[in-house]
């Protein structure tokens, strides 16, 4: 009981049932490491917060099951993932979302990510926005959005 | 001296490869360009900053093109290989036959006389990452050299070159602004080959400074769409030489196999006005 409290007590107040706990952080959207795109119009191609959930799930879903990336996820949260994912990129589209999740550099401390695994999970994000009928160029948009990251987020 | 800076350049090349780990990179279709009529990455006519292949076998990826260009009287055919390693250093080959068809009787050198060259590259990847920098302007540079050797010495020699042999040096800015789904290179070229080293080097004049542009538009994750200029020195006294241009389309199939199609304009070539006509290149890599 006492345990679980502390538990409870330890998850940010965003976080949705089935979540773990984490180490406490302070949440800030400057952690989303990109700077929105101007106007609503990208966010409304993407299907709105909905069609991100989906593109999101899907990705994380591929990146899970290919032998190429799936150890990456052995310990990972997959639902504290998804949500802060899609957050991310709401935000990045001008949705009308805050980041809640860690900084690039802290979410991927240690994990000994290289370039070939975010190409991995590029080609994942780009079959799942095909299905959702983003348009490549909109696509793109987001891409670009993401790409500066891997500074940050690949190790050597 | 040529030879010398050469194998300077491999070195230099050699050395920071070397300190990498042996793991595959990964990279995106088509952002690796295509190969060109020189063997080395890039658009049809103009080398990229952007090094071959996909790096799929431990950050080592290698490719094999043949490419045709049906002009007006002349045909030209390469075949090269290229090996690009850990998205910093690529090795090129390419050989390249100049057929002179019916105009080789014209020009007396006699029906489909043909001028042979081959070509070795080397380019190093010194700054930037034209891919994943897209929040800087800074685009990714490549320098590098093109040891070019012509198997008609002779020949080339009577119709005014200088040499048979040659280096092509070469600084390549290559910058995808992915946000519009276009692709930029600007290449500025040092040197003396006469038509591209089919016709050998030098001349009236000795190497010269000479720029290549390329822009592509990508329609979709397969096909790019895009055209490309080159400037070229203008050294034989007995024909003009004119700078080359091309539109193009690339389709990749998948990462193992890409098709480019092309209109190309050569101008004039020896004498006869108005080269143009269709490119066709065929790659295989991984």
């Amino acid at each position: 009981m006492f345990i679980a409290l502390l538990i409870m007590l330890a998850q940010p107040p965003h976080a949705v049932p089935g979540e773990e706990a984490v180490a406490p952080y302070a949440a800030s959207n400057a952690n989303a490491g990109a700077s929105p795109v101007s106007g609503r119009a990208l966010f409304q191609t993407f299907g709105g917060k909905a069609g991100i959930d989906r593109i999101v799930a899907a990705t994380v879903d591929a990146s899970v099951a290919d032998p190429r990336t799936s150890d990456i996820f052995k310990a990972t949260d997959l639902v504290r993932l998804k949500r802060t994912l899609s957050e991310q990129v709401c935000f990045i589209l001008a949705g009308p979302c805050d980041y809640t999740g860690r900084d690039m550099k802290t979410a991927h401390r240690d994990m000994g990510l290289q370039t070939e695994d975010l190409t991995a999970l590029i080609e994942h994000l780009q079959v799942a926005m095909d299905i959702e009928r983003v348009p490549f160029a909109a696509q793109n948009k987001l891409l670009a959005k993401l790409a500066p990251m891997k500074r940050v987020i690949v190790e050597r | 001296m040529r030879a010398l800076a050469f194998a300077l350049l491999i070195s230099a090349a050699a050395g920071p490869a070397l300190a990498q780990d042996l793991r595959p990179s990964g990279k995106l279709l088509l952002t690796g360009g295509v190969s060109t009529v020189e063997g080395s990455g890039g658009g049809g006519l103009s080398t990229w900053a952007t090094t071959t292949g996909y790096g799929e076998a431990a950050g080592i990826g290698a490719n094999l093109h043949a490419t045709k260009v049906e002009l007006s009287d002349f045909s030209l055919t390469t075949y090269g290989a290229a090996v690009g390693i850990f998205d910093r250093v690529e090795l090129s080959y390419a050989r390249q036959y100049f057929d002179t068809q019916a105009a080789g009787a014209a020009l007396g050198l006699g029906q489909g006389f043909t001028f042979g060259q081959d070509v070795y590259g080397v380019k190093v990847v010194v700054a930037g990452d034209a891919i994943f920098d897209q929040d800087r302007w800074l685009p990714q540079i490549a320098v590098g050299a093109q040891l070019k050797k012509s198997d008609q010495g002779a020949i080339v020699r009577a119709v005014g070159a200088e040499d048979d042999t040659g280096v092509d040096y070469y600084v390549a800015a290559t910058k995808l602004l992915l946000d519009r789904s276009l692709l930029l290179n600007g290449t500025l070229r040092y040197t003396e080959a006469n038509q591209f080293g089919l016709l050998g080097f030098g001349g009236r004049e000795g190497a010269s400074l000479q720029f290549e542009g390329s822009a592509a538009y990508l329609l979709s994750k397969r096909l790019a769409v895009g055209a490309e200029y080159r400037t070229k020195p203008d050294n034989l006294a007995f024909a003009g030489e004119d700078a080359a241009l091309d539109i193009f389309a690339a389709y990749a199939v998948n990462k193992h196999l890409s098709v480019t199609a092309a209109y190309v304009d050569l101008g004039d070539i020896a004498t006869f006005k108005d080269q143009r006509g269709l490119y066709l290149s065929l790659q295989a890599g991984f």
